[in-house]
């Protein structure tokens, strides 16, 4: 279907009823329940899924397939982000128009940073990105103010022009973002019995993108263009022998992956119209790296995978108080008890980020192929087709030139 | 004039700290072939070695004082630090008031057991690995190592003051007022340089080191365990990233982010002076930290404004696009 084999078909298909479903999957506890603070299915939360969904999508293709580590990925997603915020200002308040000029405008600036980033490869082409990125966001946060708004942010006022929509509604208030009248944050709460469970058109918006997304990725990482990029992962020098210039190919991929951060900065931006120079600063880079790895390079699901993973710990691990922990080990005896309050208190709440570290440093170490790796080892051994598996990792794992 | 070399003076504090880093960064690369993203964490960890033992020095004890009360009535409570009971108000008050150049002595053992630690217990499985996987786990040990540092001593910055001595400004000729501090830790930095230069240059070992970086199977065929001195350069290299550290807690209140900051610029000096090369490392680093220091003046800033932010981002990219070897690279290193 679509183009696709049957089982990309297949892992289409579980990807869209996952993300069309998620607000039934990720509130698997009732409201008001002592477990609730685990339930994940709020809109704000699960557009967060979607949206880094779509930047690691997309970071993927560039480091997945030809092994070009971007470390300045972020300014990509920050450029879209104004761009979209920008359009809400002068044009109006429609979405469409929005994302589409962030696409745009990301794709435009990736070509400028690819083409010149490009001519280096390995640990100068990380630094190269580095650069530009950091450059971005110190002339983002400095020079560039009338643009950006500095360190505020930019922002929709009441005296925009909004050429085609009204600059307040009735009330006197900023319009909100809507697609065609349907408002991105309208949601109706469907309760059944002691659940409640969220729809959100702002999410099922972002979710469509994603699902749209992710069968673009599945046709080039399936297309010839696609092994072509594998090829010069595997081998760069290779195929310059043979008489094949990678640099467009390198390029098409990186300008690929800028549009699709352009996109998810467009959604974040349609979601909640601001901007801020911190969307593109290393830090915001570094985190779809760790996205990506920690999912897994190279793979159809692992980005996707990785970006939930890192959002949940990032809004659920982090509410996770001594209190909470009180109760979970309330079984043991006291002194007990504390002792392992005590040993888990630096790894919970706002040490969130050290849990993070050291999983991303375990999932580097023992599992390169991340998550999915992780998943593949398992159903490996509770199959028993161990061999048949590793053959394959040992195909997916080439080391980048 | 005067103009001139104040900015120069001013770009070489900055540039002490570029190329104590860059020269650390360097030594790892080009003996290990590793590229360590946390070596910013180990900066760090150097000036908390100062926090640290600046606190351990004001560790104190309470006595009450009867003759004095305080604002509410009761009797004062007076802090006394240990240091200055054991040997006396004067000589105790000296010892805290030296607290940072006193943690140089903390510093160096602690950061070669951590070097030693880091590279037998971590870097040592990836030498094999990509580039890319070298750089996902120093960047992991990185993000840890921050994390530990937040979690014992807080989100804000700590105040460790240089002693009272080396406080304040010197008049260095007519015209030229410049922060005490910073000259100390130009002059320190310099013979941090000039020592690591002159141990590979005038001993048998950093004779080994050299001969290793230039041809590492060789030197094992030759019967010599290089890898165990690779190690040990591993240490000093991190002593030097943490040495400056500590003496940088004076310019700049340590925070546990100050790593990753300076890290991304000390990259791009690694990348400007060429990778693998020392003297490109530090020629870079001081180079850049006084181009920085020019591009800041409000001449420049109103001439090309925003060019105090981006001037070094744009060197590296010139150079790296122009110049694909750096300043000093040789031939043949990651290329």
């Amino acid at each position: 279907m679509f183009g696709l084999d049957r089982k990309d078909t297949a892992l289409l298909a579980i990807v869209a009823l996952l993300t069309l479903l998620a607000p039934f999957i990720l509130n698997p506890f009732p409201a008001g329940s002592a477990m609730a603070q685990f339930n994940a299915g709020y809109p704000d939360l699960m557009q967060r899924f979607v949206i880094f969904g779509i930047f690691a999508i997309g970071f993927n293709i560039l480091f997945g397939l030809t092994g070009y580590l971007s470390f300045g990925h972020a300014a990509f997603l920050g450029v879209g982000s104004y761009a979209a915020v920008w359009m809400f200002k002068l044009l109006s308040m429609n979405i469409l128009p929005a994302i589409f000029l962030a696409v745009v405008i990301a794709g435009l600036f990736a070509l400028v940073i690819g083409y010149v980033s490009l001519r280096r490869s390995g640990i100068y082409f990380s630094i190269l990105t580095l650069a530009f990125a950091q450059m971005s966001y110190a002339l983002a946060y400095s020079v560039l103010t009338p643009v950006t708004n500095g360190e505020t942010g930019l922002q929709l006022t009441l005296d925009d022009p909004r050429i085609l929509g009204s600059s307040a509604t009735a009330d006197g208030s900023i319009p909100v973002t809507s697609l065609f009248g349907f408002e991105m944050r309208s949601a109706t709460e469907l309760a059944l019995g002691p659940w409640t469970f969220t729809f959100s058109v702002g999410y099922y918006v972002c979710a469509v993108a994603m699902i749209l997304a992710f069968y673009m990725a599945i046709r080039i990482f399936r297309s010839p263009f696609g092994m072509m990029l594998r090829a010069i992962k595997s081998n760069q020098t290779r195929m310059n022998y043979t008489g094949l210039n990678a640099r467009p190919y390198t390029l098409a991929a990186f300008v690929i992956s800028g549009m699709y951060a352009g996109l998810a900065g467009g959604l974040l931006a349609a979601m909640d119209p601001l901007a801020g120079a911190e969307r593109m600063q290393w830090t915001a880079s570094g985190e779809v790296v760790l996205m990506t790895i920690l999912g897994g390079a190279g793979t159809l699901i692992g980005p996707v995978l990785g970006a939930g993973f890192i959002k949940y710990f990032e809004n659920i691990f982090s509410k996770i108080n001594d209190n909470i922990l009180h109760g979970w080990f309330a079984f043991m005896p006291d002194g007990l008890e504390d002792a392992v309050v005590f040993l888990l208190h630096p790894f919970i709440g706002k040490g969130w980020h050290l849990t993070l570290g050291i999983l991303f440093m375990l999932v580097v170490i023992f599992l390169p192929g991340g998550l999915v790796e992780g998943g593949q080892r398992i159903w490996a051994w509770v199959t028993g087709k161990n061999r048949r598996s590793a053959k394959k990792r040992a195909t997916t794992t080439e080391p980048a030139e | 004039m005067d103009a001139i070399i104040l900015q120069i003076l001013n770009g070489l504090d900055k540039g002490s700290a570029y190329a104590l880093i860059a020269l650390g960064l360097t030594l790892i690369f080009g003996t290990l072939g590793v590229v360590n993203f946390a070596h910013g964490a180990l900066f760090m960890i150097g000036a908390f070695c100062a926090v640290t033992v600046q606190r351990l020095l004001t560790l104190s004890f309470e006595t009450v004082d009867p003759e004095k009360t305080d604002f509410l009535g009761q009797p004062l409570k007076v802090k006394t630090p240990y240091i200055e009971s054991w040997f006396g108000p004067e000589v105790g008050t000296a010892i805290i008031d030296w607290a940072v150049p006193l943690a140089i002595l903390l510093t160096i053992p602690v950061m070669l057991a951590i070097g030693y630690v880091m590279e037998r217990g971590l870097i040592k499985h990836f030498y094999k690995r990509p580039h890319a996987d070298q750089i996902l786990v120093t960047f992991g040990l990185a993000i840890v190592l921050q994390e530990i540092v937040k979690y014992y001593f807080g989100a804000n910055p700590i105040q460790t003051p240089a002693p009272d001595a080396l406080t304040g400004v010197a008049q260095l000729m007519p015209g030229v007022v410049y922060p005490i501090w910073r000259i100390v830790y130009f002059c320190f930095a310099v013979l941090i340089i000039g020592g690591v230069f002159a141990f590979l240059q005038f001993t048998t070992f950093g004779m080994v080191v050299r001969a290793g970086m230039a041809d590492r199977e060789t030197v094992g065929l030759l019967g010599i365990n290089i890898d165990k001195r690779f190690t040990i350069m591993f240490g000093i290299a991190a002593a030097v990233a943490g040495l400056a550290g500590v003496m940088y807690g004076p310019i700049n209140a340590p925070n546990y982010h100050m790593g990753m900051d300076f890290l991304v610029l000390s990259f791009v000096v690694v990348v400007v002076g060429g990778m693998g090369s020392l003297p490109g490392a530090v020629l870079a680093g001081f180079l850049l930290g006084i181009l920085e220091s020019f591009a800041s003046t409000t001449w420049a800033t109103t001439t090309i404004p925003g060019i105090n932010q981006i001037i070094i981002y744009l060197v590296a990219i010139i150079i790296l696009l122009t110049r694909p070897r750096g300043l000093m690279g040789r031939k043949g290193v990651m290329e």
